[in-house]
């Protein structure tokens, strides 16, 4: 039971191990704040959509999962954004278009397609939540690596000593695509 | 920002270089890093998103014009969206299957793997956040899904030449892909402010 909770977060990490999902992944983490609302968005879709599909698993037939599975993930979507924009607007504004396009987002459909559909509804809740916190916690740490090195601040707290000039690359795009890039060879080094 | 005030060359412009889809919004990563390391499989689901991009968001804009603004359902527009678009993109693969024999074997494989292509389901996003009237709307996914074409057809031809270079083995295959697109990224970003957009 526990190796179901635990597996998303290292052995099959959605982003750095299955190499899924990576446009919101390096679109929205500049802050770490950005990264987190993201994750736990994200986290709410993966959720609803994994218990929903794995309680319908026997009523859905095999031909139109796929379909039945896009109405199920969309429906999640659509409350997320729709509750982001009404409760925390200034979140919603800088997510942007990555909101609604967590509906193609693979990992949720990979999820639903490779596990929800055969498992119980407890072990899909368990796999939902393991990879609903590998994915936050990569996300969270590249917005805190990429806002500490472009911004000098984590979480909107002045951390670095006052003579740091900030890598203003770091928060522009090509600063996304470095950060991942050097996250993953570290991965590689330190688990070889 | 593309507004309906542009004219046409600035909105494919803005859509294509300076705010390139991939290098410079991250959207559709997943196809970028997944198939470009085959210089003819970037030129064919280049040439499948530039099809599918054009012809679907065009129906989406009548979608949501015509159907989701009258009957004031635009909540519905994430759900309606992307049925569209798979039920576009599989009527799409079984007309060209039957009469267009020598386009299916090139765009083929690729045409199932477009309904999991970020980049058509953004450019029909943005394009009704832009509130783009309906010509600017065509050519803004012209001008985006050229840009895709661009940049993945330019990183697989840099990634086949890094093949032969030796690297170091923790870089090997996708981190220094990922910092080959940072360089990428970074010239791309060259052209911010180019006429103000």
């Amino acid at each position: 039971m526990l190796k179901e909770l635990t597996k998303g977060i290292i052995k099959e990490n959605p982003i750095l191990v299955i190499m899924l999902g990576l446009c919101p992944t390096l679109a929205v983490s500049t802050t770490a704040v950005n990264g987190l609302a993201m994750g736990v968005a994200f986290a709410f879709v993966l959720l609803g959509s994994n218990i929903v599909i794995s309680l319908l698993r026997k009523a859905i037939p095999d031909q139109i999962r796929i379909p039945a599975f896009i109405v199920i993930i969309s429906t999640f979507v659509t409350i997320a954004d729709y509750s982001l924009k009404a409760y925390l607007p200034f979140l919603s504004k800088s997510l942007g278009v990555f909101v609604p396009l967590i509906v193609v987002n693979c990992i949720v459909m990979g999820r639903a397609e490779a596990y929800a559909c055969k498992n119980t509804v407890f072990n899909s809740f368990l796999d939902a939540i393991g990879m609903s916190i590998g994915f936050t916690m990569i996300i969270t740490l590249i917005g805190v690596i990429r806002e500490l090195l472009g911004n000098g601040t984590i979480f909107n707290y002045a951390l670095m000593p006052a003579n740091f000039t900030p890598f203003l690359i770091m928060i522009l795009p090509p600063g996304g695509f470095l950060a991942i890039g050097f996250l993953m060879a570290l991965k590689i080094k330190i688990f070889k | 920002m593309v507004s309906n005030d542009l004219n046409i060359f600035l909105i494919i412009l803005s859509a294509m270089i300076i705010n390139n889809i991939l290098l410079i919004k991250f959207i559709a990563l997943c196809s970028f890093f997944g198939i470009s390391n085959n210089m003819q499989a970037s030129v064919g689901m280049g040439l499948a998103v530039l099809f599918v991009i054009c012809m679907s968001s065009t129906i989406t804009w009548i979608v949501y014009y015509g159907i989701l603004v009258p009957l004031n359902l635009t909540y519905l527009r994430t759900a309606s969206y992307i049925l569209t678009i798979a039920t576009f993109v599989q009527f799409t693969e079984m007309f060209i299957k039957k009469f267009f024999h020598a386009l299916y074997m090139a765009l083929g494989i690729y045409l199932p793997l477009i309904v999991v292509n970020c980049a058509i389901l953004a450019a029909a996003f943005l394009g009704t956040d832009y509130e783009l009237n309906f010509i600017n709307n065509l050519f803004y996914n012209l001008g985006v899904a050229g840009g895709y074409f661009l940049a993945i057809v330019l990183f697989a031809g840099i990634r086949e030449r890094i093949m032969l270079a030796p690297i170091s083995p923790s870089f090997k295959g996708y981190p220094i892909a990922f910092i080959t697109a940072s360089l990428m990224s970074l010239s791309f970003l060259g052209f911010k402010g180019l006429f103000g957009l």
